[in-house]
């Protein structure tokens, strides 16, 4: 009898001596298959992107070809040619104002497309998002052709307005405008989608509210959506931000940079001066200064993700 | 818009009551009219594409008018789709494509699980690092790696500059970020209990992803399949950068190098041929656009 209750306890605290152990092991286990699991992409990020980032550095240090040490000697040369500060000019331009009107468009239609009744949304959020879907090389090579010199189809029509042929990319401002223009075409899509998501999030009951207080049609934006769009509002237009001031397929097939140089944004003369003039260190100080406006950008979007986080 | 709010304001409860229905169906209006006219700017370009990939040489060089098409024809798509080497480069971006999207998942989706549930040392900071690598744009890092490549083929003899596959290696670093960022969020949404049945019932980490994670999160999983299909589809300085023989080039580098032969503008078929190359995502958009819309906004509403 004793035995027997006996035995039944000790095999109980063998097993729970044994579980412990198997615990433990599972732990490790844990931690270990987790590490593995996360190996591939750890690996991928360290070697193709953290080390061309700091290699990068490195050439930018380096002689035409790459065998001598100069230290700042690409930056100082950077800063006494005019082309660079031509290409800080205008990609700050070019980011800036094409992310302001992609923005404001975006919202703008985003409320359009809200205001549709609901069964009829889909079908126009659809028709809007194509410019995002198109592939942007592609989708420029159409506009290079809308805004052909001799064929322009913009021309031809606006030629019954009486307005003379625009030289869409012959001329500098008419092609920092025409480059801006297809960004602003390509990308408002985005902001639309963000936004259209970012309004039907905000509760219905906060605009009876305020029309109960005789709010008006401003007042409602401006003490409702805008305060409880915020975030989204802030992240996407920072997150264009970088896509925008990277852009490169949009310059490099409307204008290469052209004319003479007056569209040329950080992407774009870095491939020039890379790529085409194989001068790789120079090539790599141009495109580190995309860096500092990146980060700034990178630091305040991590800092709204984090705050949602919390917030949840 | 202005006249509208005035409107609401009126004095006597009945006239307001009127005036609203009125200011309702002029905001429809409204709304109406500019939706149609952001609709004709949004879709000008795919819809000049259609037109002029339907035109002859002659039409195009004609005076007539460029928004209409007077004889229509195929002779663009005939000469495309029987030209070897724009079925070549359209096979190698349907390689690179399938390819890294595999590539992505496998990566993936393992690596995401492990952040989202298999707390470990730094895991928290690993997830924010794979966000921050999302925001690194190609434009910063293709002159270092295009360095890098040509450097190690020195070393090791191995040449991948120039070769499509090269694309393989490079690819993944724009497409695994945010897919597994997105796949992270989706992976958090799950309700813990699900997972912790399954490791009661002696499911290992393994088959709780197969059996438990992938079929609840299979939305987000299509979602980032599709990014990263498109990613990979649309991209187009890394392809120019590294490929250069027209045997070796993709779809968008190709057509900008190949139909553009100096100042001479085949438009026709430039216009065929970026018309087909931009048919994949949107025939995917066409079917699967809820998924798409769902990757799209996921990246700042998640996680």
């Amino acid at each position: 009898m004793v035995d027997v209750a006996f035995q039944p306890n000790r095999t109980a605290a063998a097993q729970s001596g044994r579980r412990r152990v198997g615990l433990r092991n599972a732990l490790r286990r844990k931690s270990m298959s987790a590490f593995l699991m996360t190996l591939p992409l750890i690996l991928l990020i360290a070697i193709l992107v953290i080390y061309p980032a700091i290699y990068s550095l490195h050439l930018a240090t380096l002689n035409k070809a790459m065998t001598k040490f100069v230290g700042f000697g690409n930056f100082e040369f950077l800063f006494k040619r005019e082309t660079f500060w031509l290409v800080v000019k205008q990609s700050c331009i070019f980011a800036i104002s094409a992310v302001i009107f992609k923005a404001l468009i975006g919202f703008i239609v985003a409320h359009f497309v809200h205001n549709v009744p609901a069964n009829k949304q889909r079908k126009w959020r659809g028709m809007l998002l194509v410019p995002w879907v198109i592939p942007p090389a592609m989708s420029t090579l159409a506009w290079l052709w809308l805004f052909d010199p001799s064929y322009s189809a913009f021309n031809y029509t606006l030629s019954f307005f009486g307005i003379g042929p625009i030289p869409w990319t012959g001329d500098a401002m008419w092609a920092r405008f025409s480059v801006i223009l297809v960004n602003v075409w390509y990308g408002a899509p985005f902001f639309m989608i963000m936004y259209l998501a970012a309004l039907k999030s905000v509760p219905e009951q906060l605009y009876e509210a305020a029309a109960i207080d005789g709010a008006n049609w401003w007042q409602r934006i401006w003490y409702v959506t805008l305060p409880m769009m915020r975030n989204i509002i802030a992240i996407t237009t920072l997150f264009s931000l970088i896509v925008t001031f990277a852009n490169f397929d949009i310059v490099r097939i409307l204008t290469a940079g052209g004319p003479l140089d007056h569209t040329h944004i950080f992407a774009t003369w870095a491939f020039r001066v890379g790529i085409e003039g194989s001068d790789i260190p120079l090539g790599a100080s141009v495109s580190l200064f995309m860096v500092p406006i990146l980060a700034i950008a990178a630091i305040f979007i991590l800092r709204d993700i984090t705050k949602r986080g919390n917030e949840a | 818009m202005s006249t509208v709010t005035i409107d609401k304001s009126g004095p006597t409860r009945k006239v307001k009551y009127g005036s609203m229905s009125r200011d309702r169906t002029w905001a429809l209006r409204w709304s109406y009219f500019f939706l149609t006219l952001f609709a004709i700017f949004s879709l000008t370009p795919p819809f000049y594409m259609l037109i002029t990939s339907l035109k002859g040489s002659a039409e195009i060089s004609a005076a007539t008018n460029p928004w209409w098409v007077h004889q229509p024809t195929l002779e663009n798509y005939v000469q495309l789709l029987t030209s070897n080497q724009f079925l070549r480069f359209f096979w190698n971006s349907a390689w690179v494509s399938i390819i890294v999207v595999t590539i992505t998942m496998l990566i993936s989706v393992p690596a995401a699980f492990a952040l989202a549930r298999m707390k470990f040392w730094g895991s928290a900071t690993l997830a924010t690092g794979v966000f921050l690598t999302y925001l690194i744009p190609d434009s910063l890092l293709f002159i270092p790696l295009f360095k890098m490549f040509a450097v190690f083929g020195d070393w090791t003899g191995i040449q991948l500059v120039n070769r499509w596959y090269v694309l393989l290696f490079i690819y993944p670093t724009l497409t695994v970020p945010f897919c597994t960022w997105i796949m992270i969020g989706y992976f958090a949404s799950i309700p813990k209990e699900l997972d912790e049945a399954a490791i009661i019932d002696g499911a290992s980490w393994f088959q709780t992803l197969t059996r438990i994670f992938i079929p609840v999160a299979l939305p987000g999983l299509i979602a980032a399949t599709i990014f990263a299909f498109t990613v990979s589809w649309a991209q187009f300085l890394y392809p120019l950068v590294f490929t250069t023989s027209t045997d070796q080039l993709v779809l968008p580098v190709g057509i900008i190098t190949t139909l553009i032969k100096g100042d001479v503008f085949n438009w026709g078929q430039i216009m065929t041929g970026a018309l087909l190359g931009a048919a994949p995502p949107l025939i995917i958009y066409a079917f699967l656009m809820d998924y798409y819309i769902a990757g799209l906004t996921a990246g700042a509403t998640k996680g």
